[in-house]
């Protein structure tokens, strides 16, 4: 936080999903706040466990949508990742380098089961997300981050958006 | 483990501290090879299978398979490696294999580490705040524990670890190990603070399954606090969470 000296933070996200077909396992990294962190690489995000009812997600590069405002206000768009239950896409807003809202461009929605997805989990990690940022927390304990898809997206976005 | 791994870092030599980050993915990426229960192939699921007898798994399945037996010792049999007589130590892997990456990242020379696995957080320097998820009002923060600011801040020196039990947990409902079934009074959460994630991962998980007897059994638990939220919404906390935690807010303290 704003407080902190000015020495390098990194942040990693790693997503593990195992399956009875095998595991899966992402990694990227969000270089935080200073210019001096060596950007690692970021394994690469085998996906060949995403069968589902993919159809639409051809639009893996998401170009920044320039919603930027007057009031320093960015819209970004992040990757569609595919998922297990289809293609996870997320847009973030940030005003005065806030967090401010996170929507969905793209979610699973071929069957009951990602309906309920999408209509409960998405909004809860959106919260949590947003929660996690206003009560200025670094972390949270007892959290439910376990969707790969969603975190993928978002990060995806925060890096475009510049952080 | 099924779950997600977010590391944090701050100073070090940057060339170090990335080779600790791959070094921590590669521990992480192997704990879940060698643990999943979900992988026929897995040493588990061998032991399980009788395929493979405990003298002949490595030595990091002994040491979690010994560490399960400390932890049910420690816990009276409330935490249980035992399933379906079976050997399952998925509830102790986790939070070892966390304390574990943290461990390997401040030894390359980080300033302040913090690895949340899952949602169960180890700490080493800081400053870190930690948000207490709040299990009845998602995406709130019910507290917010701080860790690694020196003097009066943490009680429990370098390294702090925060884990949270409660029905939605990752990975299965926790269950009374004696009943077979989900604790009667259940807490709708409970969070434990400790200084390695080993213990209060272990604490959490078999103090949940206690239910209403938990909080009598943590506040007896040397170098252990805890902060729990009921049924009912109410809290209460052990009588040094305070010290170490900035005090929930919006939530009736008491009970």
């Amino acid at each position: 936080m704003s407080a902190l000296p000015s020495r390098p933070l990194r942040r990693v996200v790693i997503t593990s999903v195992s399956t009875v077909a095998g595991g899966l396992l992402l990694l990227s990294l969000k270089p935080h706040s200073t210019a001096g962190a060596a950007p690692l690489t970021t394994a690469p995000a085998p996906t060949a466990t995403s069968s589902g009812p993919a159809g639409s997600s051809g639009a893996a590069t998401a170009p920044p949508t320039g919603g930027g405002s007057t009031s320093g206000t960015r819209t970004v768009d992040g990757d569609a990742v595919q998922t297990r239950y289809g293609p996870v896409q997320l847009r973030v807003t940030v005003t005065g380098g806030r967090l401010t809202a996170v929507t969905a461009v793209q979610l699973p929605q071929s069957n009951p089961r990602d309906e309920e997805i999408s209509s409960f989990a998405v909004p809860q990690l959106t919260q949590e997300v947003l929660a996690a940022q206003s009560a200025r927390v670094d972390t949270v304990s007892g959290a439910t981050y376990t969707s790969e898809g969603y975190l993928r997206s978002l990060q995806s976005a925060l890096d475009k958006a510049g952080g | 483990m099924g779950t997600v791994f977010s590391l944090d870092v701050r100073g070090g030599a940057p060339d170090r501290i990335a080779a600790a980050v791959e070094g921590a993915a590669a521990w992480l990426r192997h704990v879940d090879e060698v643990f999943s229960t979900y992988r026929p192939g897995s040493q588990i699921s061998r032991l399980a299978a009788g395929g493979l007898t405990l003298a002949r798994c490595s030595a990091e399945v002994r040491e979690v398979h010994r560490l399960c037996e400390d932890a049910r010792r420690r816990t009276g049999g409330w935490f249980s490696a035992a399933y379906a007589g079976g050997f399952d130590p998925t509830g102790l892997v986790k939070g070892w294999a966390v304390e574990r990456a943290a461990e390997m990242l401040r030894s390359a020379g980080a300033d302040a580490v913090c690895v949340n696995g899952g949602g169960d957080v180890q700490t080493f320097g800081g400053p870190w705040r930690i948000g207490v998820a709040d299990p009845l009002r998602p995406g709130a923060v019910a507290a917010v524990v701080r860790a690694g600011e020196g003097a009066g801040g943490t009680a429990h020196g370098d390294g702090l670890a925060v884990a949270t039990s409660g029905p939605a947990e990752r990975g299965g409902h926790v269950l009374d190990p004696h009943t077979g079934r989900p604790p009667r009074d259940a807490l709708a959460s409970l969070t434990v603070v400790s200084r390695t994630l080993t213990e209060a991962d272990v604490a959490a998980t078999a103090a949940y399954a206690m239910g209403a007897r938990a909080r009598g059994w943590l506040a007896a638990e040397p170098g252990t606090e805890a902060f729990a939220v009921t049924a009912g919404g109410r809290t209460w906390h052990t009588a040094g969470f305070g010290a170490l935690a900035d005090p929930p807010a919006g939530r009736t303290p008491g009970r």
